[in-house]
């Protein structure tokens, strides 16, 4: 069995990445004015979050697909 | 500010994935190797990471935006010329003592190098200072949780009293980190400690971009602030003309080589996750590659510190610097801002310095600015953020304790000869033990202030000469034994006198010094800390050749691969240049020299 971290990382980004981006689109614009200096830190943080965790994914993948399956963790 | 259902679902998924990588880890785990060393099978990337991880616990990163808010970017002269040396200097030198003696624990290298008694000294040193560590930061987390208010709600809803606020979160964080180190060890650790780090810097760096977006950058800062704060090396030629209070090399010998090298090169906190590394060029890259990330970590900790000082009008905002700074706005006596006057918790009155004027409670920098700037959603990411911190923290001093308990304690003392699963065994329930007793501790802590700050004080004793022993021991055949325990002992009693003879400045004789006579004042804390540090080491360094010098040495043959000259150099390393750890630590002190330089 191959245990890669970039595995859970990738997966965990992702999902708490695309909730948080989530609530940016749908939130109220008052709030991310009168809090994060006008900016949309939800949308574009979440955005950031998932995208990073959607490479580790993809890192994970290409790591497997080149490593014979004896080969431990990475 | 109050929790959100997204907030809550975020910490839930983190709780969820930290146990589900404990049980992972736990498939994988047969052997002792498996459990106190995590098989010696972790890439050197993964192992450098959780080197950084396990040392950003929640105390750094509250203490660290705290001292930013109150002495400036100085700050980061814990990491660049503190840490980083220090990291490069056992990666390229010392860890192949280390990993090549095939010693389990730091305590078990000095019993191959020196001897019974000295290894006895550290381990039961060591093993109490990771209690009350992970003890007191519990405490500080649970006390932090509390004072930010965000489930206030939640408890009302159930029905609970607010006081179980501290409760619960002591009780959740203790069982999280009991629940992955039980099953997955080392292992389970180093991989969330991994996870953790990833979600310490996905909490933390929206909110320096928040603020410097506020503050108007780091220009913006720089014109609000002054020089004394955003300056690394401003005034540093004398003692009275910088916020830290310390001159250049009191600064340079008692934090940038005593201090530091004594932590980073011989806690075995940190020298288990290089021991746990696949091969010996991929535990002496640990560190360095830790390096090369720790040398950006002041941004994202001290950073917080100096945007809420910069969002706050304090009364001493210009301090004890001999520039004063202009403030933004008016002073407020009741609102100062981001940062609140400290109250006294037993008066419910303001505290105030000597000079009657109400003191800014600093360690609400950091957590505060979180409240500010993160609405629901981003909220669950920073707690969350917190959260890890406070974990890796914890459990890279719970790994570190099981090991050196059963390795060093209970197999050297109590039971010499048992099998492997006996020993894996005893890890368990000692990690158990451990964070009962930590949480004890946590109690402790929260019903008498000062024992923290009197047991904090013997630690510091007790590790200022360290560095010493192991220097010698690593670079000088000739060091015996009893010349290492007899330096250890004259070091760390140097230190109580030396902190017994002098007390910083505006200080009251007791805890802080004096407690003999006071013959020397010192500008600052920090100067006293720095100086009671190279007095121990030097004490150290003489009483430990002297003694050997008198004493039999050890064969040479005794000594073959736990010292320099007695240890075969490791054929020239072949791979891509990029992998050498020479080459890696040259890169690394050319770029802590650039930051300092940048930020002078």
């Amino acid at each position: 069995m191959i245990f890669d971290v970039r595995l859970p990382i990738g997966l965990l980004f992702l999902a708490i990445g695309l909730l948080v981006a989530a609530v940016g689109l749908t939130g109220d614009p008052a709030v991310f004015r009168a809090h994060s200096a006008g900016l949309n830190i939800d949308l574009v943080w979440g955005g950031v979050m998932a995208a990073f965790g959607a490479l580790m994914l993809v890192l994970a993948a290409v790591h497997r697909r080149h490593t014979p399956p004896s080969v431990d963790e990475g | 500010m109050h929790l959100g259902a997204v907030d809550w679902s975020i910490i839930s998924l983190y709780l969820v994935f930290v146990l589900g990588i404990g049980i992972v880890a736990a498939r994988r785990n047969k052997s002792g190797t498996d459990f106190f060393l995590a098989g010696r099978a972790i890439p050197a990337w993964v192992c450098g990471l959780a080197f950084i991880s396990a040392n950003l616990g929640a105390q750094e990163v509250i203490g660290m935006g705290a001292s930013g808010a109150k002495y400036g970017i100085a700050t980061a002269h814990f990491y660049w010329i503190g840490a980083i040396p220090a990291m490069v200097f056992i990666g390229v030198f010392m860890m192949p003592f280390y990993y090549g003696s095939k010693a389990r624990s730091v305590p078990e290298y000095l019993r191959l190098r020196f001897d019974e008694k000295t290894r006895a000294l550290n381990a039961t040193i060591f093993a109490l200072m990771t209690i009350l560590n992970s003890g007191i930061s519990m405490y500080a987390l649970a006390k932090l949780i509390q004072t930010l208010h965000v489930f206030d709600i939640p408890f009302e809803r159930m029905g609970l009293p607010q006081a179980w606020i501290f409760h619960g979160a002591i009780l959740t964080s203790a069982l999280v980190v009991l629940a992955y180190i039980y099953m997955g060890g080392l292992r389970g650790a180093i991989y969330n400690e991994v996870l953790q780090f990833f979600l310490i810097v996905a909490g933390f760096a929206p909110l320096v971009w928040l603020g410097l977006k506020q503050v108007g950058g780091w220009h913006g800062l720089e014109t609000s602030l002054g020089p004394s704060y955003t300056q690394a090396w401003h005034g540093m030629g004398h003692a009275a003309t910088n916020r830290l209070g310390v001159d250049w090399f009191g600064l340079s010998m008692g934090l940038g080589f005593v201090l530091s090298f004594g932590y980073w090169c011989t806690d075995f906190l940190v020298v288990q996750r290089a021991m746990a590394a696949n091969s010996m060029s991929a535990a002496r890259r640990t560190p360095l590659i830790a390096a090369g990330v720790k040398m950006f970590i002041p941004f994202i900790v001290i950073l917080p510190g100096l945007i809420a000082i910069a969002l706050t009008s304090a009364p001493d905002k210009a301090g004890a610097a001999t520039h004063p700074v202009a403030v933004a706005g008016a002073v407020q006596q009741h609102d100062p801002g981001v940062i609140p006057i400290k109250i006294d918790s037993a008066t419910g009155q303001p505290m105030l310095d000597a000079r009657g004027r109400p003191q800014l409670d600093y360690d609400l920098a950091t957590p505060n600015l979180l409240l500010r700037y993160f609405p629901t959603g981003m909220l669950g990411v920073g707690l969350t953020a917190l959260l890890a911190s406070f974990m890796s923290g914890m459990a890279g001093n719970v790994t570190a304790f099981n090991t050196v308990f059963t390795y060093d304690i209970y197999q050297a003392y109590i039971r010499r000869k048992a099998a492997d699963r006996h020993y894996v065994l005893v890890g368990r329930l000692a990690t158990f033990f451990g964070i009962a007793a930590s949480v004890a501790a946590a109690y402790l802590a929260s019903q008498f202030n000062n024992i923290n700050d009197f047991l904090q004080l013997i630690m510091a004793f007790v590790n200022a000469p360290v560095f010493a022993t192991f220097l010698l021991g690593m670079f000088w055949r000739r060091t015996t034994g009893h010349g290492a325990f007899t330096g250890l002992a004259a070091g760390t009693a140097t230190a109580a006198i030396h902190h017994g003879l002098t007390l910083p400045l505006d200080d009251i004789v007791g805890l802080k010094g004096g407690w003999i006579a006071v013959t020397y004042t010192y500008p600052s804390e920090m100067a006293q800390n720095f100086w009671t540090a190279i007095w121990a080491w030097s004490t150290c360094f003489i009483v430990t050749i002297l003694v050997s010098l008198v004493t039999r040495r050890q064969p040479d043959e005794a000594l073959a691969g736990l010292t320099y000259s007695l240890t075969p150099k490791a054929p020239e390393e072949r791979g891509p240049w990029y992998t050498r750890p020479v080459v890696l630590g040259v890169i690394m002190i050319v770029a802590v020299v650039i930051l300092d330089i940048v930020f002078r």
